[in-house]
């Protein structure tokens, strides 16, 4: 009878569109596996290691820092996965065990949950990871050094270094379509330009990142490159080479368009990723590091919460100017 | 429930369900044997009130408290008050709930007949005030200084509801007639009637200035059609009223003209039922009945989990039992099963900006809903826009963390208004 029932409360609305934070996850690991795929082809079983710790192993510390934190679960959510899997995708085929796990390790605790979880990381967890690796075991992210065993026939020198070392001359070495078809030496998930491309066109039109940073992030880099170029053919690469080497196109689609460290709004969007595309260039051409991605993203992630301030103006507000 | 497209470069558009030209009848609720109506006025016991349970009510009368303030509710049946008590509204609003025993036959008041000598705006005031439709006239029919224009909607504010494209659809005489009296009483104010698209040729047999919009949602809530269409922002907290605009809806219009007509106060509201399958029917029914007596009639199955909720989608109120009556503001009944509710979540924001892409308003609702957790009240209101919400739901709906972000911001301006009232009366 009518008294037995009881009806459940609740603030609308009633409906929810469907979307999750795991159904993004799951559409980023998606997006990002023909460069995985490829990356684990090329490399073979000690690319599937790496990534498969790194996965494992990062979904492994958000499950025991929650348990310490004594917070709910959140491994259902996918996003350690995407973590583990975009930090692997950054480290050569030979990674040495401890690095990946100490790599997830930080990723996963200094780079999102200390901050108190999923959404409130100021800056883009796999990278925080990264930058310290690179800082501590400089010869672990070397790739000439630590892919030494490895010939796909053609030049097996990292590329991007090959730029910063010798210049353009021996760049030229390189051709463009080795480059985006996977050719080349480098990260198990960063060398697949067409890989990368096809997955970031895919997670742009689902709407999982933002076209708007990716986009500029591209745009930025380009031109940037362009005027170095221009201005002394001698001394900086093309641009065409900096948008198929190095981190760029898996930073344009993975690392920079990261939720929570990247603004919303349509104008700091803009400038947030065409920000990071001029500080990758400069890095690589007048900075110390080889590649810039990294420390540009990491920069522009420090920006995000002031050019968020530049926003429409809401319905029905007035602004007094002082 | 409308899923999220598989492409979403762009907004998700929700469009409304046209209704078709073949309307029907709609479906008659038997007279219920008990009637409950709510008065806007908080209940501090029984002693001194002039009204007390065994009083006797007709059909039409006007049920007031008396003392202070003139709220009145007009008794939709005839019977006998059975009991008064105090019931708590959203909001925290505090209501007198007047429940009444209903008698079959009805005994029509005649008080409204009588005084066909009165100025026709405080006839409206004084009998008009609890219309079905809901009307707000006396910020219509009596806001100072006089409003420039009406609008009347003929489409409703939520999806799935179409109660009154129907009015406008299949009571095009009595909307005629309603137009007539707003036109005798405001001079040469503008009438707007807002129609879906396809309603357009019958809407223009009202003879007032006719729009037919595409109903997409929330085009049609008050502040978005003043910025969309009139190109006035109504002030961040302010009414719509203020920049010179008034709303009614179409039932309250029509409802309007057929009391002048009669002689007799309409108490029939019709409303969309909205089943768990999402099919829609029409029905009509005395205001005070309950939600029971409706689900009833409609033999519509329910159990315990599932939700019953007073209006659309998108912004309706849930309400947790059966004898919940229809009042005159009730333009839909929506019953959802258990499994098709939506789920909310205790994650935190993930800043992927949904919202902030899809807020009618332009309110930066990643960062509102920060300070709102925090329970930065004032912060919310100062800095990060929360009058300016016009009420849509979209917020919630389109949260990728599932993060109840409407039900934050209602919580956070009921906030804000209970520590300005604080605040006043300190001071």
């Amino acid at each position: 009878m009518a008294k037995d029932k009881l009806y459940v409360g609740a603030h609308a609305p009633f409906w929810h569109n469907g979307s999750s934070i795991r159904e993004r996850s799951c559409n980023t690991i998606l997006a990002a596996l023909p460069a995985v795929l490829m990356g684990i082809y090329f490399y073979g079983a000690p690319a599937l290691g790496v990534l498969a710790l790194a996965m494992s192993s990062a979904m492994i510390w958000e499950w025991l820092v929650n348990l310490v934190m004594r917070k709910p679960i959140t491994i259902g959510d996918g996003n350690a996965a995407v973590i583990g899997l975009v930090l692997g995708m950054l480290f050569p085929a030979t990674m040495p065990w401890y690095a990946v796990v100490l790599g997830t390790l930080i990723a996963i605790l200094v780079g999102k949950q200390i901050y108190g979880g999923i959404g409130c990381n100021p800056f883009n967890p796999s990278l925080v990871a990264y930058a310290m690796l690179l800082l501590s075991w400089k010869g672990l992210l070397e790739f000439d050094a630590m892919l030494v065993n490895y010939d796909f026939g053609v030049n097996m020198v990292y590329p991007i270094g090959a730029l910063k070392h010798f210049g353009p001359k021996v760049a030229e070495n390189y051709r463009l379509a080795d480059l985006l078809m996977g050719w080349q030496a480098g990260a198990i998930g960063a060398t697949f330009g067409l890989g990368l491309i096809i997955g970031g066109i895919y997670l742009m039109v689902r709407g999982y990142i933002r076209w708007e940073i990716a986009l500029s992030f591209l745009a930025g880099l380009f031109v940037t490159a362009l005027i170095f170029n221009a201005a002394n053919p001698a001394k900086y690469g093309s641009p065409f080479f900096h948008l198929l080497s190095g981190y760029t196109l898996i930073g344009a689609f993975f690392l920079v368009t990261e939720d929570s460290s990247s603004p919303v709004n349509f104008l700091p969007m803009l400038i947030y990723g065409a920000g990071a595309g001029i500080l990758t260039v400069l890095i690589r051409n007048v900075g110390f590091f080889i590649d810039g991605v990294v420390f540009a993203v990491l920069m522009m992630n420090l920006t995000n919460p002031l050019l968020d301030k530049i926003r429409p103006k809401a319905l029905g507000r007035r602004i007094d100017y002082a | 429930m409308i899923k999220r497209s598989f492409f979403s470069l762009a907004k998700p558009k929700l469009a409304f369900p046209v209704l078709k030209q073949d309307l029907g009848d709609p479906v008659d609720i038997p007279l219920p044997a008990k009637a409950q109506v709510f008065l806007e006025r908080s209940f501090a016991g029984s002693n001194g009130l002039p009204i007390r349970p065994g009083d006797k009510f007709k059909s039409g009368q006007r049920i007031g408290l008396g003392g202070e303030g003139d709220e009145y509710v007009v008794s939709p049946v005839t019977g006998v008050v059975s009991r008064i008590s105090s019931i708590k509204g959203y909001m925290g609003r505090n209501l007198t709930s007047v429940s009444i025993d209903v008698e079959k036959e009805d005994v029509w008041d005649d008080e409204f007949g009588a005084a066909e000598g009165m100025l026709p705006a405080e006839r409206i005031e004084r009998f008009l005030g609890s219309l079905p439709g809901q009307p707000d006239f006396s910020s219509v029919v009596g806001f100072r200084p006089p409003l420039k224009t009406i609008v009347i909607l003929g489409i409703d504010k939520d999806l799935l509801i179409s109660t009154n494209q129907y009015v406008v659809g299949t009571r095009l005489e009595e909307l005629i007639k309603g137009v007539g009296v707003l036109k005798q009483i405001l001079g040469d104010c503008r009438i707007v009637l807002f129609v879906p698209a396809g309603l357009g040729l019958q809407a223009e047999r009202t003879g007032v200035e006719v729009r037919a919009l595409p109903p997409a949602y929330p085009d049609f809530l008050p502040k978005v059609l003043m910025l969309r269409f009139f190109g006035k922002e109504v002030p961040a907290g302010g009414r719509c009223e203020e920049s010179g605009v008034g709303f009614l809806s179409a039932e309250a219009v029509a409802n309007l003209g057929n009391a002048f007509a009669e002689g007799r106060i309409p108490v029939h509201k019709t409303l969309t039922v909205i089943r768990k399958d999402q099919s829609v029917v029409n029905v009509r029914a005395r205001i005070g009945t309950s939600v029971q007596e409706i689900l009833r009639a409609l033999k519509i199955e329910t159990r315990t989990g599932d939700r019953l909720i007073l209006g659309g989608p998108m912004t309706g109120l849930s309400v947790y039992s059966e004898e919940t009556p229809v009042l005159a503001g009730t333009d839909a009944l929506m019953v959802q099963d258990e499994s098709q509710a939506a789920r909310f979540s205790d994650t935190h924001c993930v800043n992927c900006g949904e919202c902030v892409r899809i807020c009618p308003a332009k309110m930066p609702v990643n960062m509102l809903v920060r300070v709102l957790e925090n329970q930065m009240y004032d912060e919310a209101v100062r800095t990060y826009d929360l009058l300016s919400c016009v009420e849509c739901g979209l917020c919630s709906f389109v949260c990728v963390a599932r993060i109840p972000i409407f039900h934050y911001v209602m919580l956070g301006k009921y906030e804000h208004e209970r520590m300005k009232s604080a605040e006043g009366s300190n001071g």
